[in-house]
């Protein structure tokens, strides 16, 4: 074999573990279920996917999933857009901390935080989504348009200014034409989850507003109407395809090279009034958006009826009598971060191998076929584990191996998108310096780019520990009933009548958001500088 | 010398202080250039030149000291309103823009007529040496020329100040020599004034009347290009321009390789000579470059031109360095 030869079987060998993985656990069940709907005697029945089209009321269901995804994406960009500025070129103290805790909402469960919305007084309605979708999304923007606003070269904009142009005139001609890519992008992931929006619709929305995905779930579970569910499941994920597409092709065009540059070149204190008026305004967005819904949890877990204290965190160790949890909630503690630490093993070697594969190939097909998982939803993933996956060597059912390939299913592309960058913007003049040092194809994998990625690797399992924990739709169809996860249990919890059960949930609550902070701050801790695009 | 006269003309800046946290980049530094005059600040990387450039443009506040135009304080002037152009040392060319998007960019924000923004860009490509290149995009252009879009976009709003970062920074050594003329042509075709910073002296002498050495975030010496370049007014400055600096031959003065004479006999002992031996030599196009020891422990710079001998010295030999007359200058 010719060395370029075993270099090229490398790459598809690499790229074979994640195809594989996705498609067994992905492609396969939502195929099964998509069958299962769409041809249950074995012929292809196009009835159901006419229906969608032409039954008003499911007409109407499509045009409010888009609606209220669209509107959702503009309240998100109007408010966040400044907040990826303030967090990417302010120094401020705290900075990191802000920048940690503005990606919490981002992984908690939707559960959660309908419930905190609720606990402060919001009320079911248009509005109550569009907050919820904000919350959860913020961070989306602050991290794919604050990263390219950092990778701006500041020269440019400075060039523009010694040419006469003012403030303003910069930001338009010179700052918005270099970001828009960015901007699209990250608008694009937002509509996409905000489009496949399950929790926040159900909790929040009340029972007339209903999207593609809780439709899919009351058509399902209510009616079984699986024909329909299918139907419905098949345009949802034509849309979502169809937004990756969009997604893939705006990347490409954002894909820059970044040189390293002083933080100093990039970042600077407030200096004049309206930089100060501008931090002072986003943080106090931050806070009323993002930090009071998720302290109103915390304030609630340490005001149980008997007084403040940890009462209710105490409580979490014993099995009620009458619960409906087979365990004391406290175990699933241990639970969670034991599944999250698995989920995010399977999630870095997997999604490590898909990017570095992708980094050696020139297209992005892989990239794509990996971010599909992003926009599924999590019913049709869930019930397709249930029928797919119950017979011959795929018969996982009970096993507790499904939690963890379910939640690395969810990180994977996170992952991807973390790692990818990162290996694709490593010199190849450093590879070709360690192989003219005498390195091996294989030294140079192990010499060069792990100990670049090695870090990147670090911080995207971190933030896949933070997603697994977090991770609500897919596991609690496959959750073990004896062995649920903190947001299982959380939903159980709220399940229940009574005060005690609610002050339990909220106990279970401010334990999980700690756990999440901690995987998130550890994992930014880890990607100093210039680290992928999520 | 316009600054010699008192008036206030031109760029003046006083007492300049720059500190980045505790790290002071500049501090008491004093300049001034006249219209028509061109001053290069020479140093080398890391003693705070774009800094200063920076300060000047107003990008970067100073902590203390002033910055005046012809009188005017700028302390409140934001860099667009300056008039002044400043050419980036890696170009900073917008890339959603082709080259005459590039050049037109500064006329526009004038909010100019297009048909004169469009003639005015034609004509600033057509001076340095780029006509009909105004569609190309600038990620298709070499080295050389993004630098001439960079100098043409700078130049094309008529600033009163026209700054240079490393205005030839990373071009290969022919590209230089042509640009230098090219760039002297530019700058004296206008009552324009120019300042211009750089870590090559060469580049510095040949582009400047006057030239200021700056280290360390201070000035060392601020100069016509000439004096400088024959009275190094410090040890760093006369290091820094290639000269030995010694005491071999009593008090400590700055003589250039060229200063110096090598005999390898023993030469008649006295105040201008010093016994020597060589350590070792390079090939310089038009001479050898011996580097000898003094049994002091010193080491000096020599140049041996004598075409008579096909070979220089090899290392190890003894030999003699007498000093020419006139070639040491005293340092204080």
């Amino acid at each position: 074999m010719t060395p370029t030869v075993r270099a090229r079987l490398g790459t598809v060998l690499a790229a074979a573990v994640p195809v594989v993985f996705v498609a067994v656990l992905f492609g396969y069940p939502v195929a099964a279920i998509v069958g299962r709907g769409l041809a249950p005697e074995g012929t292809l029945d196009p009835e159901p996917l006419r229906r969608v089209f032409t039954d008003p009321a499911l007409r109407g269901v499509v045009w409010f999933t888009v609606w209220q995804a669209a509107l959702s994406t503009l309240c998100t960009l109007v408010l966040a857009l400044p907040g990826a500025y303030v967090l990417a070129r302010l120094r401020f103290p705290g900075r990191s901390l802000v920048r940690a805790l503005v990606t919490v909402p981002f992984v908690l469960p939707t559960v959660l935080v309908a419930n905190a919305f609720l606990a402060l007084g919001v009320s079911r309605s248009l509005g109550a989504i569009l907050l919820a979708h904000v919350f959860f999304n913020y961070a989306v923007v602050v991290r794919v348009v604050g990263t390219r606003w950092r990778n701006l070269d500041p020269h440019e904009a400075e060039a523009a200014r010694m040419l006469g142009a003012s403030r303003w005139r910069v930001a338009r001609e010179v700052t918005a034409p270099a970001l828009r890519p960015a901007v699209v992008a990250a608008a694009t992931i937002t509509f996409l989850f905000c489009f496949t929006s399950f929790g926040v619709v159900l909790f929040l929305g009340g029972p007339t507003r209903t999207t593609l995905e809780t439709e899919i779930h009351r058509q399902t579970t209510r009616f079984l109407d699986l024909p329909l569910a299918a139907a419905l499941s098949v345009v949802q994920l034509a849309a979502v395809l169809a937004l990756l597409w969009l997604v893939g092709r705006s990347e490409r065009r954002a894909a820059t090279p970044a040189r390293l540059r002083a933080a100093r070149e990039i970042e600077h204190a407030p200096r004049t009034p309206g930089a100060w008026v501008l931090l002072t305004a986003n943080l106090l967005v931050m806070t009323a958006l993002l930090l009071v819904p998720m302290a109103v949890l915390v304030v609630r877990s340490l005001t149980p009826p008997s007084g403040f204290g940890l009462d209710a965190y105490r409580a979490l160790g014993d099995l009620r009598r009458g619960s409906t949890l087979f365990v004391p909630p406290l175990e699933a503690v241990g639970t969670s971060v034991r599944y999250a630490l698995a989920a995010a093993t399977i999630a870095v070697v997997v999604g490590g191998l898909a990017a570095w594969a992708g980094a050696r190939s020139r297209s992005r097909w892989l990239d794509g076929v990996l971010a599909v998982p992003l926009g599924v939803s999590a019913v049709t993933l869930g019930f397709g584990f249930l029928i797919a996956l119950d017979e011959g060597p795929l018969d996982l059912r009970g096993s507790a191996a499904l939690v963890p390939l379910a939640q690395a299913l969810v990180a994977l592309p996170f992952v991807v998108l973390l790692v990818g960058p990162v290996l694709r913007s490593i010199d190849p003049r450093l590879r070709e310096a360690a192989a003219m040092l005498g390195a091996s194809p294989g030294a140079v994998r192990r010499r060069i780019d792990l100990p670049i990625a090695a870090r990147a690797l670090f911080a995207a399992g971190a933030f896949a520990v933070a997603i697994s924990l977090g991770e609500f739709g897919a596991t609690t169809f496959v959750a073990r009933p004896d062995a649920p996860t903190l947001p299982v249990v959380i939903a159980r919890l709220l399940g229940q009548p009574g005060e005690a059960a609610f002050h339990a949930a909220m106990a279970a609550s401010g334990i999980l958001m700690v756990l999440v902070v901690v995987a998130v701050v550890v994992g930014d801790r880890a990607r100093v500088g210039r680290f992928g695009d999520f | 010398m316009a600054a010699a006269t008192g008036a206030a003309t031109g760029l003046e800046v006083r007492d300049l202080e720059v500190r980045y946290g505790g790290a002071v980049a500049l501090a008491g530094i004093d300049l001034r250039v006249g219209p028509g005059e061109v001053v290069a600040v020479l140093g080398p990387s890391g003693s705070g030149k774009s800094t200063l450039l920076r300060a000047v443009a107003g990008l970067e506040p100073p902590t203390a000291g002033t910055v005046t135009w012809a009188g005017e304080d700028l302390r409140r002037v934001p860099p667009h309103l300056r008039r002044f152009g400043l050419m980036f040392q890696d170009h900073a060319l917008f890339p959603h823009r082709d080259v005459a998007g590039n050049v037109a960019f500064g006329l526009r924000v004038q909010g100019l007529p297009s048909a004169e923004v469009r003639a005015r860009t034609e004509a600033g490509l057509a001076a340095v040496g780029l006509a009909g290149f105004g569609a190309r995009s600038v990620r298709e252009l070499s080295g050389g020329e993004q630098q001439r879009v960079a100098l043409a976009r700078a130049l094309a709003p008529e600033p009163r100040l026209l700054m240079l970062d490393e205005p030839l920074g990373a071009l290969d050594r022919a590209l230089r020599e042509h640009l230098v003329d090219e760039l002297r042509a530019l700058f004296a075709r206008r009552e324009r004034a120019v300042l211009l910073v750089t870590h090559d002296h060469e580049e510095a002498f040949a582009l400047a009347d006057r030239v200021v050495v700056l280290h360390a975030g201070r000035v060392e010496q601020d100069d016509d290009a000439s004096t400088v370049w024959s009275r190094p007014a410090s040890a760093f400055v006369a290091r820094f321009l290639g000269y030995n600096v010694t005491t071999a031959f009593g008090t400590r003065v700055a003589v250039r390789p060229d200063g110096l004479v090598w005999s390898a006999a023993p030469g008649p002992a006295g105040p201008d000579t010093v016994a020597v031996t060589v350590a070792d030599r390079t090939f310089r196009r038009d001479h050898f470059r011996l580097r000898v020891a003094t049994a002091a422990g010193e080491t000096l710079d020599v140049a041996v031109r004598d075409a008579g001998s096909p070979a220089a010295p090899t290392p190890g030999t003894p030999g003699t360095l007498t000093l020419v007359p006139g070639a040491a200058v005293a340092l204080t």
